[in-house]
């Protein structure tokens, strides 16, 4: 992607060669033969979905392995030139940040909360080099500026808290470059940012790279990313190798099964194609919904958040709506009103003709079963102590139906969902993440309802098996005729499985209309932002070619 | 929320180092505590059996008699067997532990899961709660004591107001951060109604805590009632208690420290073992119950 | 912060008020007539007679908590109904000694707890860990009065480096004072150190887990700086938190050790009021250690603003 990398035989900035990692207590391999090599200025994505030892393979590089927890068990990483593995820990020390340098997934956590960022940066130069007080707050002020801080004598003193998650990052970057080390290891960098901090964020990474001729090895999940940023890619599955070549390459023919595999069940950015509205009869109608938080103070003012304003929508039966935002767009809120699992402030919620929003918990109860939900986290959705059955056929018999009969009907909905019928004697933690949301929907359509409610529902799923769960969604609709609310803040998502989209922002909505319009010929600017930093939307991934038609 | 999609990727398939048990130092400590708890309860039950006096019987020819054939250990300022009082002591000490601690959850669970569900009732229970908890515990079971007469039962109940505010805070922490829980909301979703969420969903959360602090209540306890004992607040002074052993020692201390050395090993050992056996059911059960009790 | 301020310490009131509440019932809701439970057994009727004008037990339950109250505010606790001395006189006889053993136990804990904490702590799964951990049990299992026993055993009667019993005020001179403070100092401590150890140790191994140990890490930050630069400051909090609950275990623990050591402090005064059944006094020293209790929390409470930049007022 960048200008073509001299491929001399020059020496690569990292060399690992048949790197082995196993937890020293049950010798079970975690890594097992990992070989790559990074050539100066080169990106190299390691890609892999979660378990696939991505991480590992760059906390060995960095000698950051958890002690005790893990250790390496042979094989060679070697920064330009200089073996690592079974290097003196002062060594090592001596080598981080200066020569190579890493930043995290989370820059909330991965920055000390009781010490000032300015300070942080600074520690890097007080550990590695001898300058004066003043030195290194120029030169940490001289950094800051480099990766596009505001304001930065004032942020200069600030907390982490005080800033928002893509200015965090940058102070990440600040700290990982300041002393111009030769290899930038980047876990997952922006996995925990919104899709437009995002671009930012890898446009910075990539602008500090040119310039200071920085190799990259960039850990990620997401190929949308991989096609934007990568030189080169790099598989990983369970530990080992899958296949390794030029971006390009791998997009287009990959030759393994598992990364053909990977790439076709990345979900298209292309919406599907529209749906006749059959019946226009309308199971759920939301009206200028809002919500606000009050904090009340005895002393300062009142203050008041809000977190939706003037949401109205309508869903109709069979169909699927899609709620599209970023983290405080307010959208999770409007899905946890519907589900009354939390008071709107005003406006109404109606189910089929039934106005829920001012009922009391009793007399909401018996409209509970025509609207049911699905969560995101699926390890925490089922209740760990009690049988898949037991949890399926509680609503049933909280409505009176006998609890011999539910637990049949329990049996029936695990068939349906594409599980084994035994499965509801087996508890949660014997299932994958996947399984665990297939039993949730059971769960849920035990209920019978007219609507779910899919609260992020496939987003902590890797993507192969994220694009099970749509399917399966996508059939059940079409065979029991039942509307999905679908909350995302994925638009390849939401461009799969919606017939009608609301893009929401700041609590409001900002535009509205079938997937089609919303997606393909955006209205609203903020939409437009949006689908222009979705990453990868230039490549059609699952049928290996780039798109014709860019939005 | 959606950002935090995708937490679990590249996450290092083991657990956090700490919590993986050193065998050599946890699998001893606690086996051992077991055995001497099993001693003292055996004891205790089969008192009358293996004392070989009567623990009550003053015999003023022998007083503070060194150890003998006749009296192993020794006899006290009275002229009782102090070997024979030990055995008897034992059963104050468990009694007290195992009462405290059973009539501190059944009170403390109800009040906290309510606690933790409803909010108006929380503000005021809580409120009372704290205040409970600023009394000093010793000072507060010797005001109670020495109001309501030093009789088993008044001494247990005194032990017990200040545990009580502890087993609260407790079950109304779990059930407050268990109702957050997915699984709890599709319960409330699904039309399940209060006493079968709390009973189904939310009470099962708390039965590890409960296990865990109730050996530490046990503890706490023991070490009470010997300290309103000692004090001269605790239950009557013809009781055979530990706690009573030394406070009637303390006069002749100079004189036969025995007369309060071994109660004193016997009261430690029994707190111990109750403490250890605690420890290791916390780390059975649940490491994340570290943070809370410090440990 | 002022306004934050201001609301903590009117949190404080109904916590104090609870308490009020609390002893003021406990006579009253006692079964039997209170005069009679504090007179005893042997009590002629005009001694009953006398008891109940002095308490004000002859009135309604409602006017006695009031006029009560009234002279709470007022800073009077009543008189003894032994000495016929104000309860206040009594108590500011005996404050010295108690406060002087309970503030020097305090900083000795400190002392002695957190750099044990951070030893166990960094020495993670090794012996010297395994030591802390068992120390720290058997500072929380054996009784004070035990351990102030084998202390003045071995210290006193065996060693005779430091008298047996008895005390020193501050003001007859820092070496008697610390000839008799000091085995009562650390009877004192053993059941506080035992707590803030096991605290700062489980704390410090929490952040120790945290991302921006392992940021510090890859920086290249040497593991000294990243236990005390990083990881320490980020555990004030708990550790702060645990002397301030603490303190009601230390007073506990004045009460047993001032009788094991004989020191003439509040501990003394509250164990002969309720052997003597003397209620005002009981009264007034459970309202006043509570009374100390809140302040100290308050104060913990209002200094996690400047150990922790997150809370936010």
């Amino acid at each position: 992607m960048s200008d073509p990398v001299t491929r001399d035989p020059v020496t690569p900035v990292l060399a690992v060669t048949d790197l082995r990692v196993h937890l020293p207590a049950s010798r079970i391999q975690v890594l097992d033969g990992i070989s790559l090599d990074i050539l100066p200025g080169e990106t190299l994505c390691l890609v892999g979905e979660s378990g696939s030892g991505k991480s590992v393979t760059s906390l060995a590089t960095m000698g950051l392995l958890p002690k005790k927890a893990l250790a390496i068990a042979g094989g060679s990483v070697r920064l330009e030139g200089e073996e690592l593995v079974g290097a003196s820990d002062a060594r090592l020390r001596a080598l981080r940040a200066s020569r190579m340098a890493m930043i995290f997934q989370e820059p909330m956590t991965a920055l000390n909360p009781v010490m000032p960022v300015g300070r942080q940066i600074e520690e890097v130069l007080k550990t590695h080099m001898h300058l004066s007080a003043r030195e290194r707050r120029e030169k940490v002020l001289a950094m800051m500026e480099q990766v596009h801080l505001p304001n930065i004598e004032r942020v200069y003193g600030s907390y982490p808290h005080q800033l928002s998650g893509g200015q965090r990052q940058r102070i990440m970057i600040a700290m990982a470059l300041i002393l111009d080390p030769k290899l930038l290891i980047a876990d997952e960098p922006t996995t925990a940012l919104d899709v437009t901090t995002q671009k930012q964020i890898l446009k910075l990474i990539k602008e500090m790279q040119e310039r200071m001729r920085t190799s990259v090895l960039f850990i990620t999940h997401d190929m949308g990313v991989v096609a934007d940023i990568a030189d080169r890619v790099c598989v990983m599955h369970h530990g080992q190798m899958v296949e390794t070549g030029a971006v390009a390459d791998i997009l287009r023919s990959p030759r393994e099964d598992y990364t053909r595999r990977l790439l076709s069940a990345v979900p298209s950015l292309t919406p599907r194609p529209p749906r006749p509205d059959a019946t226009r009869e309308k199971v759920l109608t939301v009206s200028e919904l809002a919500k606000t938080y009050a904090q009340r103070s005895l002393f300062g003012p009142k203050r008041e958040t809000v977190a939706a304003e003037e949401v109205s929508f309508t869903l109709g039966r069979g169909r699927t709506l899609g709620i599209v935002g970023e983290s405080g767009s307010g959208k999770s809120t409007v899905a946890r009103c519907v589900m009354r699992l939390i008071d709107p402030t005003s406006g109404s919620i109606r189910l089929g003709t039934q106005e829920v929003s001012d009922l009391s918990p009793a007399t909401l109860r018996p409209f509970r079963k025509r609207i049911q939900m699905i969560f995101q986290d699926p390890y925490r959705s089922l209740n760990p102590r009690i049988n898949v059955g037991e949890s399926i056929a509680e609503g049933p018999c909280n409505f009176g139906l006998p609890k011999a009969q539910a637990l049949r009907r329990a049996r029936e909905l695990m068939t349906l969902v594409g599980l084994p019928e035994d499965a509801v004697e087996r508890f949660p933690h014997q299932f994958s993440g996947g399984q665990r949301q297939r039993i949730a929907i059971a769960r849920a359509l035990a209920m019978e309802p007219d609507v779910l409610v899919a609260d992020e529902a496939v987003s902590a799923l890797d993507v192969s098996v994220q694009a099970q769960v749509l399917d399966l969604l996508a059939d059940l609709q079409t065979r029991l005729g039942i509307a999905i609310l679908f909350i995302t803040h994925d638009l390849r998502v939401a461009a799969q499985i919606c017939d009608d989209v609301v893009v929401m922002h700041k609590g409001r909505i900002v535009e509205h209309g079938t997937a089609e319009d919303v997606l393909a010929r955006p209205r609203a600017d903020y939409t437009r932002d949006l689908l222009a930093a979705a990453p990868g939307r230039h490549w059609d991934f699952a049928n290996f070619r780039p798109l014709e038609t860019a939005v | 929320m959606a950002s935090s999609s995708h937490t679990d990727a590249g996450a290092l398939p083991v657990a956090r180092p700490r919590y993986i048990p050193n065998l050599a130092h946890l699998r001893f400590a606690p086996t051992v505590a077991g055995l001497c708890l099993l001693l003292i309860v055996l004891m205790a039950i089969f008192a009358p059996l293996i004392a070989p006096h009567d623990p009550i019987a003053m015999l003023p020819a022998q007083r503070l008699k060194p150890p003998s054939d006749t009296f192993l250990l020794g006899t006290d300022a009275y002229g009782r067997d102090l070997l024979s009082r030990l055995i008897y002591g034992a059963r104050i000490s468990l009694i007290v532990g195992l009462g405290v601690m059973v009539i501190a959850i059944a009170v403390g669970l109800p009040l906290g899961l309510l606690s933790g569900y409803f909010r108006t009732l929380d503000a005021i229970l809580m409120r009372i709660m704290d205040g409970l908890m600023a009394i000093p515990s010793v000072l507060l079971a010797i005001a109670v004591v020495s109001l309501s007469g030093s009789s088993l039962l008044t001494v247990m109940i005194a032990i017990t107001i200040p545990e009580v505010p502890r087993v609260v805070r407790l079950v109304r922490s779990v059930v407050l951060s268990a109702r957050n829980e997915p699984y709890v909301e599709a319960a409330i979703a699904m039309g399940t109604r209060l006493p079968a969420l709390l009973a189904r969903h939310l009470m099962p959360n708390t039965y590890a805590p409960l296990i865990v602090q109730g050996t530490y209540i046990c503890a706490s306890a023991i070490l009470t009632e010997a300290i309103l004992s000692f004090l001269g607040a605790g239950i009557g002074t013809e009781t055979p208690s530990w706690g009573n052993m030394i406070s009637e020692g303390r006069m002749y201390f100079q004189l036969k420290p025995s007369l309060i050395f071994w109660p004193g090993v016997l009261l430690s050992i029994c707190i111990l073992s109750v403490n250890l056996i605690g420890d290791a059911a916390r780390d059975l059960l649940d490491p994340r119950l570290k943070k809370r009790t410090g440990a | 912060m002022l306004a934050y301020t201001l609301r903590r310490i009117l949190a404080a009131i109904p916590v104090m008020g609870v308490v009020a509440l609390f002893v003021f019932l406990l006579l009253r809701l006692t079964p039997g007539d209170p005069a009679a439970i504090i007179a005893g057994d042997t009590a002629t009727p005009a001694q009953l007679e006398a008891i109940r004008t002095s308490l004000g037990l002859d009135k309604p339950i409602p006017v006695q908590f009031a006029t009560w109250i009234g002279q709470l505010a007022q800073g009077d606790l009543g008189t003894s109904l032994i000495s016929k001395t104000p309860v206040t006189t009594l108590i500011g006889q005996r404050l010295g000694p108690t406060l002087s053993l309970a503030l020097i136990t305090m900083v000795l804990s400190i002392l002695i707890a957190v750099p044990m904490g951070v030893l166990a702590a960094w020495k993670h799964g090794t012996l010297i860990d395994s030591l802390v951990m068992a120390l720290c049990v058997l500072g929380f299992s054996v009784p004070v009065f035990v351990i102030g026993y084998l202390l003045i055993q071995v210290f006193a009667i065996q060693l005779r480096w430091f008298p047996v019993q008895g005390f020193s005020s501050i003001v007859n001179g820092l070496g008697p004072f610390s000839q008799r403070a000091t085995l009562p100092a650390f009877t004192l401590a053993s059941i506080y150190v035992a707590l803030i150890a096991r605290m700062t140790r489980a704390s410090l191994l929490d952040v120790l887990g945290e991302d921006y140990i392992r940021t510090a890490r890859a920086k290249g930050v040497a593991e000294r700086k990243v236990l005390f630069r990083h990881a320490l400051r980020n555990c004030a909090v708990p550790i702060l938190t645990v002397i301030g609950t603490g303190f009601a275990l230390l007073i506990s623990g004045v009460v047993v050790t001032e009788s094991v050591f004989n020191i003439p402090g509040l501990g003394r005064l509250i164990v002969d009021a309720v052997l003597a059944r003397d209620y005002p006094v009981i009264q007034g020293l459970i309202l006043l250690t509570s009374g100390i209790y809140v302040l100290i929390n308050l104060l913990v409470d209002l200094s996690y603003s400047l150990l922790d930049p997150r809370i936010r007022y």
